[in-house]
């Protein structure tokens, strides 16, 4: 079955069986690995991708449901060079430890901050209460989206504010 | 200064950007996926196996125990378990059998057209059944029995006023790390590669050797990928496992892959050993203990792994943190049909630490004092002894890590606030607390039987590349001993790396295991870092014509009489490039005067103790007996935090699985049979689960750590069940002495 | 060797129906956000010979607020019942139902129409189905049927919808302001958990009178249910202490739950009687007066 798709901004177009899984499809056929698997049934989350903006696991889908989508995967949300501010945070604050949950815990939190960028932490932990971590407690997880939110929203303002470009 | 700064970890970028590499992240070229066939049965005797003739075999690898070139054994500490099983079966989901082929779907394919006929047997599956069930084990189904004895028993309970008895009880935990165990075996001419998932490449090299019959290590070389959680459960379960995938590949000719699903991982891999504790405690009207008589049972599964030593650690640790000069330990570890069960962060302390707090909780109760009072009577101090006769000389902490986490939770008022809510109330609160410790390092003399080593390397750009075997499993390894070399040289930890863990390249620093990686290994690391500035300033001297005196190492440069002659980058990069210093390295050296007697069980049981007191506070809906831990303190003394913001992340996470392990997760197993397989059933706790963490760093400098640092890694496992388990009393007014806590088991307490 | 899978990700309603028709003996799985039915596939539990990929069929995903209903395709997802204020306004047991599902992840995909089809007893939209009375419309080439969403299921994991019928639209009565709904779900965890046992409810107080009361639960019985005879007992009668305590041991008789890997009968029953009187008291207490 032919796919036409958009994967991390480039229109795509795969020939892949329908019934493919998407989780399969961005690790073998797109060698995009940054995507996890960790259990295979929608409950770690460390598959979390972004379709049309909204997080799903990507274990859970097949490929002919992303006909026509847009899919953001964490290779997608990481700039061509350093990291985004909500990645740095991760670093800083101690939101990682092993980082297999990171990438989809990333995936999540984008899809959080897109849609609210003044998360309280009760907001934060339901965001991700689909993203199990083992490492860290989830404690310094919640501190670095936090953190990201208030460096976004920061960064939003000087936008605002910045004189128009000359 | 690198030391107690929170630099940005060695690993963060590629965790976050996801370009890190895991074992299921890497292929190779002609590559096949390996599975395994297990058996089905608790315990019984493999009479045929049936291939179906209508499938066409010639398209898949089969590997059964008589492919297997050397010894079927996989080497730890008893010559007891196969790699697959010939005749005998021990255990449901026993390896029998493994599958290699193009692709996963086709190997478990070929899979489900094999029948293995069996002849069952009795089996024991039961550990209150162990000692009088089938023989399965030696003469009496122990895999160890450990015996403890200090003082005069008799005489404590003689002199108590009071005697308190009681038996606790803990479940089966899963270390749950959220990469599934995988590895990658690539064969070669009379050498094999593994990748893999896993905390000790070495003892894969050890297991590997005897069972492909190859004599020189260097012939098994094991290369550490980014390692998604091990939490012990990735310390001697990849032994088999890359064992399996070996024989794939060495048969096959091809790489093979063999990762795991999650229920295989579930089903399959080593778990916590549940524990039957039984406590008899002699006491004075005071609270002085005078008397602690100590009965475990582990229950080991199928197989000796490592159960005898987390039946040691248990044991020196189940007498806890307090002064008592009268103590009886005795420990067993049974045989069962059950999957074996093994190394789990922890490892053994948890069940008697959980056993002993809810212990001195009656001790309190029996004598009408607050929980807290016992715990500030009897807690050790400098000069007290443990239960080995071990005299404690230094960093001993359990005072500050009482009263630092006593005020940092406000225990004291909630406590009585909390006793005195309406008994009406729909939502009962409760606060409760234990103090723990957890010995750093392997036991007694286990460091000098290792005889680990670690080595620093000077590349040609001046860099200085660290190599240990030390893995790297999300604890932030990498990161700290960069942070030591750094400290030691004066330079900056931009310019330390780690070499990676590949055993053909790296030493045997011994396994990550046992808290030992920041204070023996750091220690390692460190004082190779010494012994190249020495190096170097020496070569220097000689080319400057000078003394070695007069050159000093400071802020990354070298100064001759306080005159800056290079830098530190520069000089490593001459040396490298002209024959002068360029590596160090550094062995084990046992510290004089420590004793250790490893049949009486007396002496120096660890270099150093950490310590710690946590306090929960729940929440319980008398409704729905929900049970909601709404915050959680914790004090905690490492010696000297190397990277604050690692060893908050340690505290916390270590936490939340004693959290988890006190309320809701639960391994199921009916006649040797695991029910909740999958990720659904077999629960961890969610963000949403996780209560808010205070944490508190307690610094009680080790003399014997690097930069006054000790173990952190098991401490914060220790204390979270029985502090969770203290406040669901508090809350309910009912004791609990089994965990998990259910909104079962409340129900059934309050409504007998 | 594995037999190919017939599959199908039809363009329009029409296509589905005949796929549907064509492959009505292989048993076809429909399959919407494959919250449900991906896990299966991916354990092994089931392996469909025929699947049906519904996911893009715009017929199947809308939404219209009527005067005394709303009727939602069954491509709803959970988010959308969580965010879409015509839900929230007219039936926001719904809402609250939806937000006690899986995680995030889980609501963006886990559909109205799949939680129905799934047919688990712990499904956790369904007990708020069983209170409206929801009607469910299901279509098949041959054309439409309504069935009242409680005589749906004929048994556990089974029901009347046949192998050639889909789900078309779900017909929700609304709710009245004077109605008081209540939701409580216990799960083994805060997130991603099946229910233990869930109850929703509607209820409507004047004079101190319980003139209506419908009780749905779910996880107690083979299918969700209607608790009947609490209903019954409860109907009509004056809300005081004697009659919440009664109705807490009448509700025993109108469930049968088992012992199973996430809890036991006996919880089961004891927090089915604290949860209803817990509402039942709440209710009194805030219609003191009136």
């Amino acid at each position: 079955m032919k796919i036409d798709c958009t994967i991390n901004g480039s229109p795509t177009v795969l020939d892949v069986s329908p019934m493919r899984r998407l989780i399969d499809l961005l690790r073998e056929e797109m060698k995009l690995t940054g995507t996890k698997e960790g259990c295979g049934e929608g409950e770690c989350g460390a598959c979390t991708v972004l379709i049309d903006g909204e997080a799903v696991n990507s274990c859970l889908v097949i490929a002919s449901q992303i006909q026509g989508r847009q899919v953001v995967t964490i290779e997608g949300l990481t700039p061509r060079s350093g990291l985004t501010p909500l990645q740095e945070s991760f670093v800083r604050k101690g939101g990682l430890q092993c980082g297999i949950c990171t990438p989809g815990m990333i995936v999540a939190a984008r899809a959080l901050l897109d849609k609210n960028l003044e998360p309280d932490a009760l907001e934060i932990r339901t965001a991700i209460a689909g993203n199990l971590c083992r490492c860290t407690g989830y404690h310094r997880i919640v501190d670095s989206i936090l953190e990201a939110a208030e460096l976004e929203r920061s960064r939003l303002s000087l936008v605002d504010t910045a004189p128009p470009d000359l | 200064m690198s030391i107690g700064v929170n630099v940005p970890r060695k690993d963060g970028q590629s965790k976050v950007n996801g370009q890190a590499a895991y074992v299921d992240d890497l292929s190779f070229d002609g590559m096949l996926y390996g599975v395994t066939l297990r058996s089905q049965i608790p315990h019984g005797k493999i009479r045929a196996i049936q291939f179906d003739p209508k499938f066409d075999w010639s398209s898949v690898v089969v590997v059964d125990h008589s492919d297997i070139p050397g010894q079927n054994i996989v080497t730890l500490i008893q010559r007891d378990q196969p790699f697959l099983a010939a005749q005998l079966i021990r255990h449901v989901n026993e390896p029998i059998l493994l599958i290699a082929a193009t692709s996963r779907k086709k190997a478990m394919e070929a899979r489900t057209r094999i029948e293995i006929i069996v002849d069952e047997l009795p089996s024991v599956t039961n550990l209150e059944k162990a000692a009088t069930g089938v023989r399965l084990y030696g003469e009496d189904n122990l895999f160890k029995e450990i015996h403890i004895e200090k003082g005069d028993l008799p005489r404590g309970f003689a002199e108590a006023d009071y005697i308190v008895e009681r038996t606790y009880k803990t479940g089966l935990q899963e270390q749950m790390y959220i990469e599934p165990q995988g590895v990658i075996a690539v064969p070669g001419k009379d050498r094999i590669s593994i990748y893999g998932s896993l905390q000790c490449p070495h003892y894969v090299v050890k297991a590997l050797l005897p069972l492909l019959s190859f004599s020189h290590p260097d012939q098994v070389q094991v290369i550490q990928m980014v390692t998604g959680g091990g939490f012990g459960g990735k310390e001697e379960y990849p032994n088999l496992l890359a064992g399996h995938a070996a024989l794939l590949a060495m048969k096959s000719e091809c790489p093979v892959k063999m990762v795991y699903d999650r229920a295989e991982d579930i089903l399959a891999t080593t778990k916590r050993h549940p524990s039957i504790i039984r406590h008899k405690t002699g006491l004075k009207s005071d609270g002085t203990l005078t008397a602690l008589a100590i009965e475990i049972d582990f229950d080991g599964g199928a197989y000796a792994t490592l159960s005898e030593v987390v039946l040691s650690r248990g044991c020196i640790h189940a007498a806890g943190p307090y002064r008592c000069e009268n103590i009886d330990i005795v420990g067993r570890a049974w045989a069962t049909n059950n999957p074996p069960n093994g190394a789990f962060r922890g490892f053994g302390a948890p069940q008697t630490c959980f056993a002993l707090e809810r212990q001195i909780d009656l001790v309190a109760k029996t004598l009408g004092i607050d929980p807290l009072e016992v715990r500030r009577r009897n807690a050790m101090e400098p000069g007290d002894s443990t239960a080995t006769g071990q005299v404690l000389t230094e960093s001993v902490a359990t005072h500050k890590c009482l009263e630092q986490a006593v005020k940092a939770s406000d225990y004291i008022r909630k406590r009585s606030e909390y006793s005195k809510l309406l008994p009406k109330a729909r939502i009962r609160r409760g606060i409760g607390l234990s103090l723990f410790f957890h010995g750093s390092g392997f036991t007694g003399d286990g460091e000098n039987r290792i005889r680990g080593r670690a080595g620093l390397q000077v590349t040609p750009d001046g860099f200085i590349e660290i190599l240990t075997s030390s893995t790297d499993i999300g604890q932030g390894t990498e990161t700290i001993f960069a942070q030591m070399v750094a400290e030691e040289l004066g330079i900056p930890v931009d310019l330390c790396r780690n070499a990676g863990v590949d055993t053909n390249r790296v030493p045997d620093s011994g396994p990550t295991v046992a808290s030992r990686t920041c204070m023996i290994v750091g220690d390692l690391v460190r004082s190779a870092a010494a012994q190249l500035r020495e190096d170097l300033i020496k070569w220097l001297a000689e080319l400057e014509n000078c003394n070695a005196e007069q050159i000093t190492l400071v802020g990354g440069c070298f100064l001759l009489s306080g005159q800056r002659v290079a830098s530190f980058q520069d000089l490593a990069k001459r040396a490298c490039s002209e024959g002068g210093p360029a590596s160090a390295s550094k062995t084990y050296v046992q510290p004089e005067g420590l004793e250790w007697d490893e049949k009486t069980y007396q002496g120096q049981a660890y270099p150093v103790f950490s310590w710690g007191c946590d306090v929960a506070e729940v929440e319980i809906d008398l409704d729905t007996y929900e049970i909601s831990v709404t915050r959680f303190t914790a004090a905690q003394d490492v010696g000297k935090a190397i990277h604050p913001v690692m060893v908050m992340g340690q505290i916390e996470g270590g936490s939340l699985q004693a959290i988890g392990y006190a309320t809701m997760e639960e391994v199921l197993q009916k006649n040797g049979w695991i029910e909740n397989h999958r990720m659904t059933n077999c629960l961890i706790p969610t963000a949403l689960d996780a209560p808010a963490f205070e944490t508190h760093i307690i610094e009680e400098p080790f003399s014997g750590g690097p930069f006054g640092a000790k173990g952190v890694g098991e401490l914060p496992t220790d204390g979270g069940a029985p502090a969770v388990a203290a406040a669901i009393d508090h809350a309910t007014g009912q004791r609990f002495d089994e965990i998990p806590v259910t909104p079962e088991k409340i129900e059934l307490a309050l409504n007998p | 060797m594995t037999t190919e899978v017939e599959f199908c990700a039809p363009k329009n309603l029409a296509e589905a129906l005949e796929f549907l028709a064509l492959n009505r003996d292989k048993k076809t799985w429909i399959l919407a956000g494959g919250t449900d039915i991906m896990p299966a596939i991916n354990s092994r539990q089931i392996s469909p010979l025929a699947v049906l990929d519904i996911w893009g069929l715009r017929e199947l995903r809308i939404l219209e607020q009527h005067q005394r209903h709303l009727t939602l395709g069954p491509l709803t997802t959970f988010s959308e019942m969580m965010q879409d204020p015509r839900i929230g306004q007219t039936v926001p047991l719904l809402r609250e139902a939806a937000q006690s599902v899986g995680a995030v992840q889980i609501q963006n995909r886990g559909t109205l129409g799949g939680n129905i089809a799934n047919a688990s007893p712990a499904g956790d939209v369904l007990p708020v189905l069983a209170v409206h009375n929801a009607v469910l419309e299901l279509r098949s080439a041959k054309g439409s049927r309504n069935v009242e969403f409680n005589a749906f299921y004929s048994g556990y994991k089974q029901s009347v919808l046949k192998p050639d019928e889909l789900i078309y639209r779900i017909h929700v009565p609304i709710q009245w302001p004077q109605q008081i709904p209540y939701w409580r779900k216990l799960g083994t965890r805060q997130a991603q958990a099946i229910s233990k046992v869930a109850i929703a409810a509607i209820a409507e107080v004047r004079g101190g009178i319980l003139q209506d009361i419908r009780i749905g639960l779910g996880a107690v019985a083979p299918t969700v249910v209607r608790a009947k005879k609490t209903e019954d007992t409860l109907r009509g009668r004056r809300l005081d202490n004697r009659l919440i305590q009664a109705a807490g041991e009448i509700i025993q008789s109108d469930i049968c739950p088992i012992d199973d890997i996430r809890s036991t009968a006996r919880f089961r029953r004891r927090t089915t009687t604290n949860i209803l009187r817990r509402f039942l008291s709440d209710l009194k207490l805030a219609h003191r007066g009136m």
